[in-house]
């Protein structure tokens, strides 16, 4: 996966259109088999725009069998910057939504989800899996957004408190969202993974700056379109591609983020990250070794990791 | 810039009433000249040999010597801690474990004379907080938690949880033995081993708190105290044997720590600094809110993480409220912390009392209209009167920077959205204060506020059912309450 920096010839929408104008098509479907297809520049999703990277660089994408599929943007530091004004600025909007508004927005999200089922499976099969394993991977993703869906008005529920202090005050403790939330999402899993850390963040009222499968990424190209018609509000939900070894200190480093959760496994980066984060005490939250198809890879406490708990006190009398 | 003069006090209590001395009685205190480290079970004598000085900041004069524990004295510490942890408490049954938590509470309140007189004698603190906040609340986290021990299942819905083995825990000095008590009670309840460091200037409770283990017949190894500076706090978390890292103190220092730990698989809370705004709107009960600010801004000092120490008030009431103010300040007894009399002690160290002077200078300096009371403080001993700034600004260093001491910077505010704005308006997120009679108004501005402990109509209350802990740059993770476990836990 090298950057380049002329234009390659992309395989993946062309090949039949090359062997179609070689004559070497079946001449039964010749007329529609010469129609050049259109191809479709995968552009970032920032403040619920689709910006071109400011770097104005690309990386090409490779399938497994290493044909390219399509050229990804290589997303900058600023781009970084601008994804994370754009959340903070949609952060009070959100985070104050009610819990009820927010369950049926990501309800909208598994609903559009459900419309581009073909294109899901046909994006991962591209970029490697089996049409099975394809098929498996969206439903999972798909469930696992309305799984979270239901809980955006019970898990405050759960993990709120009366407290029965001593003396005579009211006293209650309640999760709310801690901010903007940076998001390494899980190099394997480039739809399952992306929203298994997508969904409980925003579910819980913070906005996101995420970044992409750096081998997987076509998924979150079309996600970002999903969000982009599910009601989403811009700038909750930001989607950057390209290279994690450029990104990651950004996305750690930026003192305007709340927390980062990082996906993978590579032990260097989970200590950057970490050590990154002490600069503004961000949360860090590391997922490694997690089997994101998995039961276990859900649950209310994946909301909790980018939760605070308030505490508020009041007298009691006249 | 000028020193501000008040005409108007209503009552000047310093020539028309005098208060008789009303000291609290030091005789049955037992205090040893040398102070050991406290490891498995037994005062050992540090590795190195080395000790140093704990005074009394009101007197200035040595209290005992104290061991500086080094790595070495860490290192056997820690294995102490892994001893107890794998061979004894983590194979009690809960209850049991219960019942060794339930013991040290009640003895600490059988206690509670002696431990307020030598927390007020090693920190400086008034004898009035010490006796009626700091021990009867270390006692009940320690009964709050007791109870925890045998049913932690049920705090975590769909979760067993485990311990995760040996407590780190490193400690500040403005609540010596409230502090200690925050930390080793959830860890113990919870099935893990301590080692504790308290603060090299007050280290005297949580080695008597040692000797309430021993009498409790608590299990060698499963607390131990390790005195010394910040090298030994940093042997501590930086030693590989430890699990889990609980610290409460300046940002800085959290900051330092939480960069040591990473790329290890040590959990941490971080409990930090803090710059609350406290919020006075034209509607709150004026009398009360300026109870309020006094308890809020000159409770143990101002040496208070959560202190409210920014106060936003409205527009309208400004003036009466800063008079009221100044006239209540006038009332405050600064002088010996162990007469029952004094409302403010002794400054914890010549250090502090350093750093509040030079932030006040600074405040001066920026120019700020400064009021400062006349009341007299002893010649002997750290101290400084209670102090306002009014008519500072948002980037003045004094309403950015955590002062930790008696000294309170006024702003006003015209607008909701405006004083939520610059409530917010800082990397802090500890805690914060609203006053207003209107509820509608306190739930939301408590609910736009971004910090982890709000009082509405109240200040500076705390309690062992009730979680503490900040948003932002000041910390990561819940102390007390159900939410002070799942630090301490692993979930599987």
């Amino acid at each position: 996966m090298k950057e380049k920096t002329e234009t390659p010839v992309l395989k993946k929408k062309s090949v039949t259109v090359t062997a179609h104008v070689n004559g070497n098509g079946n001449g039964n479907g010749a007329k529609t088999d010469s129609r050049l297809a259109v191809l479709k520049t995968h552009k970032i999703y920032i403040d619920g725009k689709f910006p071109r990277t400011e770097s104005g660089r690309y990386y090409v994408l490779n399938a497994p069998n290493g044909e390219a599929l399509a050229n990804m943007c290589l997303s900058s530091r600023k781009d970084l910057r601008e994804a994370v004004v754009a959340a903070r600025k949609a952060f009070g909007g959100w985070a104050s939504k009610s819990a009820y508004n927010r369950g049926q927005i990501l309800y909208r999200i598994a609903e559009m989800m459900e419309d581009r089922r073909a294109q899901f499976i046909s994006e991962l099969t591209e970029m490697g899996s089996t049409p099975k394993e394809a098929e498996a991977e969206v439903n999972c993703a798909i469930d696992r957004v309305l799984y979270y869906a239901g809980w955006s008005d019970k898990y405050q529920q759960i993990f709120s408190s009366v407290n029965p202090v001593e003396s005579s005050h009211f006293n209650f403790s309640l999760p709310e969202p801690t901010g903007v939330v940076s998001i390494i999402a899980p190099e394997e899993n480039g739809l399952v993974g992306l929203v298994s850390v997508i969904a409980p963040a925003i579910v819980g009222g913070n906005t996101c700056v995420v970044l992409a499968s750096k081998t997987k990424p076509l998924c979150a190209s079309s996600f970002a379109e999903v969000l982009n018609s599910s009601d989403v509000p811009g700038g909750v939900v930001n989607l950057l591609t390209g290279y994690r070894e450029e990104l990651l200190s950004h996305f750690s480093t930026h003192m305007d983020i709340n927390a980062t959760i990082y996906c993978n496994n590579n032990v260097e980066e989970i200590k950057a990250v970490q050590t990154n984060a002490a600069l503004n005490v961000k949360r860090a939250v590391v997922h490694n070794n997690t089997n994101w198809m998995g039961e276990d890879a859900q649950g209310p406490y994946y909301i909790m990791d980018t939760q605070e708990i308030k505490t508020t006190w009041h007298p009691v009398g006249i | 810039m000028k020193k501000e003069t008040n005409n108007n006090i209503a009552l000047n209590f310093n020539t028309d009433w005098k208060y008789a001395p009303a000291p609290e009685s030091t005789d049955h205190i037992k205090l040893k000249k040398k102070y050991d480290l406290f490891i498995n079970g037994k005062f050992v004598a540090p590795v190195k040999g080395k000790y140093f000085e704990t005074t009394n900041p009101a007197t200035e004069g040595k209290i005992a010597d104290i061991a500086e524990g080094t790595k070495e004295d860490v290192d056997i510490a820690v294995k102490a801690a892994r001893n107890a942890y794998e061979n004894v408490w983590s194979k009690m049954p809960a209850k049991e474990r219960a019942k060794y938590i339930y013991r040290i509470a009640r003895m600490i309140q059988e206690r509670a004379r002696e431990f307020s007189v030598i927390e007020s004698m090693d920190g400086g603190k008034a004898i009035r907080e010490s006796r009626d906040v700091d021990v009867p609340l270390a006692a009940s986290h320690f009964f709050y938690y007791a109870g925890w021990a045998d049913k932690l299942e049920y705090a975590f819905p769909g979760k067993k949880p485990k311990p995760l083995g040996v407590a780190g825990q490193i400690i500040p000095w403005n609540f010596p033995m409230l502090m200690a008590a925050w930390k080793i009670a959830p860890a113990l309840a919870t099935g893990n081993t301590v080692v504790l460091k308290p603060a090299e200037t007050t280290p005297l409770t949580a080695l008597k708190l040692a000797e309430i283990f021993q009498e409790a017949g608590l299990p060698d190894g499963v607390v131990n105290i390790v005195t010394g500076a910040a090298a030994t706090g940093a042997a501590i978390v930086n030693h590989p044997g430890i699990d889990k890292v609980a610290f409460t103190g300046s940002t800085d220092v959290g900051k330092i720590i939480q960069k040591a730990l990473a790329g290890t698989n040590k959990k941490y809370t971080l409990e930090l600094g803090g710059k609350a705004a406290n919020i006075i709107f034209e509607d709150a009960p004026i009398d009360q809110a300026v109870e309020g600010i006094v308890n809020g801004i000159f409770f143990n000092q101002g040496h208070v993480c959560c202190a409210g120490s920014r106060l936003f008030v409205q527009e309208g009431v400004a003036d009466m409220v800063i008079r009221k103010l100044k006239d209540r300040m006038e009332t405050l007894i600064v002088g010996d912390p162990l007469d029952k009399n004094t409302d403010i002690g002794a400054i914890n160290s010549k250090e502090q009392l350093k750093k509040i002077e030079s932030l006040v200078q600074i405040g001066i300096n920026e120019g700020g209209d400064y009021y400062q009371t006349s009341c007299s403080i002893p010649s002997k001993g750290y101290w400084f009167r209670p102090t306002i700034f009014s008519g500072v600004s948002q980037s003045s260093r004094i309403v950015q920077e955590e002062i930790f001491g008696p000294v309170l910077a006024i702003q006003t505010f015209r607008t909701t959205d405006e004083v939520v704005e610059k409530a917010n308006n800082t990397a802090y997120g500890l805690s914060a204060g609203v006053w207003t009679d209107k509820g509608s108004k306190i739930f939301k501005v408590t609910s736009q506020l971004r910090a982890g402990v709000i009082w509405a109509n109240t200040y500076n209350k705390f309690d062992p059912t009730s979680p503490f802990g900040g948003y932002k740059e000041s910390g990561v993770g819940r102390e007390g309450g159900l939410h002070g476990l799942s630090p301490y836990l692993k979930m599987n």
